[in-house]
């Protein structure tokens, strides 16, 4: 069992691979999470206008990539559009995914934190000279964001885990490498080490979570 | 042929999506049977823990966090890979349903614990108390006093939490699981023509769309009035 799953060799001839995988990880993260974030706040403040135009067709953009399971949204970009003649390549594809689903989760994040924040504070900051958008940017969203961090750090720490689904459309992200680590040496020793890194780099904010959310439930 | 033509042919060929429409099928009906082994074996499993956490026996509990932080910090497909590409190395080689449904159900169940356990605290020390009093042994307090207070809060997050993991039914594709995906990507390559995915997203808007629409409902249903 030890030289099946925890192989020194093995594991000592995989370390490079998984190394450069744990980068290109991280790397990824650092591209999606402003990418979903920043579609995500975009949502969130379109869901202010209350016109009816705006209102639904924004409730079912979202309900709609929310529906959607990411991975099938990657293949059909992946492997779909080439067939439109559009070829856009894994890192774009996985871009453009995370941005269409991510974004829909982090703008209803945002939503319910912009909705916690009172209305007297967007009218104080209006009579204060600032334009709605102003009071919306600089008032009423930072408050928002401190109302929902558990939340936003919840879904920060389900995109990171998304990202393992780049190695589907071959990025070489960790998972990716430590497969291919695997059919080389034919040892799974490789992706229980990708798991061991897995762990190590999330637990301390599965750790923060689980605080803040005992906190958030026992406080109601 | 105009671009329309050419677009409408591509994508949503007749001919092709009616040729694997019987596919298409099938993978809906494996993922209905998948997510509801997913979530009935997860939502159990999640329950079961957080009551044998609620005895507070300091080792079970140490034991409990370890594992539910391990699985809420791995990606679902790393543990799905693990399962599938990694145990037949010891001569256990279950098939991708059953590593997906092992892999998805410990996930469900690691998120559920943290729900209800959050939940259990949450009800205020006086109701056990008081419901001690009364008469009543700790499983009776547990259970007709704490649990029924604290499922209540727990149905929000829960839901929503049970959707998403869900989803992740599509990953059981990457481990061969003939899941609507998986059919729908055997079907392009065949054909060599997307329509079945077009037809496999579709599926999945027919399946999760409602379900979407109903955590939202749920969400306002059970939101506390503050």
């Amino acid at each position: 069992m030890i030289e099946s799953f925890l192989n020194v060799g093995i594991m000592v001839q995989a370390w490079p691979i998984i190394l450069a995988g744990l980068g290109n990880t991280i790397l990824l993260s650092l591209m999606v999470v402003p990418l979903g974030l920043g579609g995500g706040i975009m949502l969130a403040l379109l869901s202010t206008v209350k016109h009816p135009w705006v209102r639904y067709p924004l409730m079912a953009w979202v309900d709609f990539f929310r529906a959607f399971p990411p991975l099938v949204l990657l293949i059909f970009l992946y492997a779909g559009l080439p067939f439109a003649g559009l070829e856009l390549g894994g890192f774009a594809c996985v871009g453009i995914a995370f941005f269409l689903n991510t974004g829909s989760y982090y703008g209803e994040v945002l939503r319910a934190g912009i909705d916690s924040v009172p209305a007297g504070q967007i009218e104080a900051a209006r009579s204060t000279g600032l334009s709605r958008l102003q009071a919306l940017v600089w008032v009423v969203l930072p408050q928002a964001v401190r109302n929902v961090l558990p939340d936003l750090l919840s879904n920060t720490l389900e995109v990171i885990k998304l990202t393992s689904l780049a190695s589907v459309v071959a990025l070489p992200e960790l998972l990716f490498q430590a497969r291919q680590a695997q059919s080389l040496t034919y040892n799974p020793t490789p992706i229980v080490a990708a798991a061991v890194v897995y762990f190590l780099l999330l637990w301390p904010l599965v750790r923060l979570l689980s605080t803040l959310e005992n906190r958030a439930m026992a406080s109601r | 042929m105009s671009n329309w033509d050419r677009f409408v042919e591509t994508f949503f060929n007749a001919r092709v999506m009616a040729r694997y429409w019987p596919d298409i099928v099938e993978g809906l009906w494996l993922t209905i049977g998948l997510a509801a082994l997913i979530v009935v074996t997860g939502l159990i499993a999640g329950l079961v823990l957080a009551l044998v956490r609620a005895l507070g026996v300091r080792v079970l509990n140490w034991a409990i966090i370890f594992v539910v932080d391990v699985f809420r910090a791995l990606p679902p497909l790393v543990i799905i890979v693990l399962i599938y590409f990694g145990l037949p190395s010891i001569d256990i080689a279950p098939s991708g349903f059953v590593s997906t449904w092992i892999s998805l159900g410990l996930v469900l169940m690691a998120f559920s614990e943290e729900i209800f356990w959050a939940g259990i605290t949450a009800v205020p020390r006086g109701q056990w108390e008081a419901a001690r009093s009364t008469g009543l042994g700790f499983g009776e307090t547990l259970a007709y006093v704490v649990l029924p207070q604290a499922l209540r809060i727990t149905i929000p997050p829960l839901t929503n939490r049970t959707i998403a993991i869900t989803k992740g039914t599509a990953l059981g594709s990457v481990v061969a699981v003939t899941e609507i995906l998986g059919q729908a990507s055997s079907a392009v390559s065949n054909s060599y023509n997307p329509s079945p995915l077009t037809l496999g997203a579709a599926a999945y808007l027919l399946l999760f769309l409602p379900v979407v629409v109903f955590g939202r409902w749920v969400e306002s249903k059970f939101a506390w009035r503050r």
